[in-house]
């Protein structure tokens, strides 16, 4: 279990650190705040944007990483989405995606229904049960320093990595990426494969 | 959509809970069931369980009945997708079961994600054997939860109040 | 991939849940569907035994639910690798709860077994054990030997909980029983036999 450590970091600063040289990464973000991030920092065609299907971001983006060997997949969700598809980081570590990293913003709160603690607010360990599942490369990250030591395994160890980054309840503005399903999808395809 | 009715009709289901005697309130945190959650919790009575998906819920109320306590599930419909399978259980063993779902994707729904589950919830629900019973006015809401609670404790069944997004409100996107 | 028979665990299943159910009390049981079901049963018919016969994913959630219930009894879940994997978000809902009267061993042969032993999750490197720990649970063990089974029968049956075990076995199936299949017969007989109420 985690030890009590003083939460500072702030999400959207550090969503944009994670985004700031993406280069040709491929992202897929958790239903709420974890997708308010990315579009915050800009509306990127490599990005998927989950609206629902909570509990399926990490193993949307598994089936990614599978399609896409020789391109990196970061999966950028909340510590409740994952909590409701855990069974997903057995399912991932098994598979062993080299391509695949896992980061979540974790507020230790549902943001949509009126931030209700989770249970990583409770001492459910996130990157402790990402180890137990079997990934090799987990950590816990508090501070800005640790955050600076994350992103390039993130980037370029090779996956599946699993990252926590422990941030703030504070309520962020809502920016609103576009929720069409099919032209999310399309977009995202076209713009992956010449087509969709 | 006033709030004041919104509360109301929360602390008219809280009383209803109580006088059917349940011990045990299982959820996956919903805006709409904001309220009812916090009486829950309050409440040293009943134990209160925070799920990290619904369909724990199901085999947690299992486990009440079988442990001799009556429990409620609260959710939002796009939770009632997660509870399927997990519902024969609930059905074969012939366990009370009661399901209070705040509706989503039917009212004013903003997010287009929400409409599929909404729109399937009641039919995938008596699909599942699952009496359903709508309430889309909130003075009506206490009664027909306590219909429900005699149908699932007294008649021994499976029973889910679905409660309108009329009721529960549009989701105010504008922060 | 087909798990083959013969694997490095030399600990046998039935022989385990006996040993295990041997100290019982009047500890009530919950297992999950399968190879648990014919191992609790062909120990004793007790009707403090809840067989979970068809759906994955919910024993240890039921069995806390009773262990809510009846605070003053000791509630135990018998189960598989595959059943427990199926729903594992429980042991965050349940770690979270801290539950003291709740024991949860898997019997993990690393293999479906009731569809034809396929591999599971737990013989290509996922440690329950240690997303047991990650949940909450500060009383876990990973057993493979006898001694060590004795040695933790005390923590399964009286101090405090919530405990949480992985037992190794061997993949081999173990001959099925003909336990009661009748959910409502098996409820309502098990739910008496905790509540002492006859309705």
């Amino acid at each position: 279990m985690t030890a009590r450590r003083k939460i500072t970091l702030d999400r959207r600063k550090v969503v944009s650190r994670i985004l700031k040289d993406r280069g040709e990464l491929l992202l897929v973000t958790g239903l709420g705040a974890p997708t308010w991030d990315a579009a915050s920092v800009e509306d990127n065609p490599n990005n998927f944007y989950l609206w629902g299907g909570m509990g399926g971001a990490v193993l949307t983006g598994l089936g990614l990483a599978l399609a896409q060997p020789k391109r990196r997949v970061l999966v950028i969700t909340g510590d409740g989405e994952m909590l409701m598809g855990v069974g997903g980081l057995a399912t991932v570590a098994v598979q062993k995606p080299s391509n695949l990293a896992i980061c979540i913003v974790d507020n230790q709160r549902y943001g949509e229904t009126g931030m209700q603690e989770t249970h990583t607010a409770h001492g459910v360990d996130l990157a402790a049960m990402a180890a137990g599942a079997g990934f090799q490369t987990t950590s816990t990250v508090y501070t800005s320093a640790e955050l600076n030591t994350a992103i390039p395994v993130l980037y370029n160890e090779p996956g599946p990595v699993f990252v926590d980054v422990k941030i703030t309840a504070e309520d962020q503005p809502m920016t609103l990426p576009p929720r069409d399903g099919p032209t999310l999808k399309h977009r995202f395809r076209e713009n992956l494969l010449g087509s969709i | 959509m006033a709030t004041k009715k919104k509360t109301d009709w929360s602390k008219d289901v809280f009383k209803v809970l109580k006088n059917a005697d349940v011990k045990q309130v299982a959820y996956v945190p919903d805006a709409g069931h904001t309220s009812l959650i916090k009486m829950a919790i309050a409440d040293n009575a009943i134990k209160p369980v925070s799920l990290t998906s619904e369909q724990e819920g199901v085999a947690v109320l299992s486990g009440a009945w079988l442990g001799g306590e009556a429990g409620a599930l609260l959710m939002q419909s796009s939770g009632v997708g997660n509870v399927i399978n997990m519902l024969g259980m609930a059905n074969e063993c012939r366990f009370p079961l009661l399901m209070l779902v705040t509706m989503r994707g039917e009212w004013g729904e903003f997010n287009p994600w929400q409409v599929p589950m909404g729109q399937a919830t009641e039919a995938v629900l008596e699909a599942a054997g699952v009496i359903v019973h709508r309430v889309d006015e909130p003075s009506e809401i206490a009664e027909t939860v306590e219909a429900a609670a005699r149908l699932a404790f007294e008649g021994g069944r499976m029973v889910a109040v679905l409660i309108g997004q009329r009721v529960v409100g549009f989701k105010d996107w504008t922060k | 991939m087909v798990v083959k028979s013969t694997n490095k665990y030399t600990l046998q299943r039935r022989k385990v849940v006996h040993r295990i159910l041997e100290d019982r009390g009047d500890a009530a049981v919950v297992t999950g569907i399968g190879n648990a079901v014919h191992d609790v049963a062909s120990a004793n018919d007790d009707p403090k035994n809840m067989y979970l016969a068809g759906i994955m994913g919910g024993a240890a959630m039921v069995a806390f639910g009773v262990a809510l219930a009846q605070p003053k009894r000791r509630i135990l879940v018998i189960t598989g690798d595959g059943e427990l994997l199926a729903g594992i978000g429980s042991l965050a809902t349940i770690g979270v709860e801290q539950p003291k009267n709740l024991s949860i061993i898997v019997i993990d042969n690393q293999a479906y077994g009731a569809t034809g032993n396929q591999h599971t999750h737990t013989g290509r490197g996922v440690d329950l054990v240690g997303i047991a720990a990650a949940s909450g649970f500060k009383k876990t063990a990973l057993i493979t030997t006898n001694a060590e089974l004795e040695a933790e029968l005390q923590h399964i049956h009286n101090q405090p909980g919530p405990y949480f075990a992985v037992v190794k076995v061997m993949s081999k199936t173990s001959p099925r029983i003909n336990a009661p299949k009748d959910g409502t017969y098996v409820s309502r007989r098990f739910r008496a036999a905790v509540t002492g109420e006859s309705a």
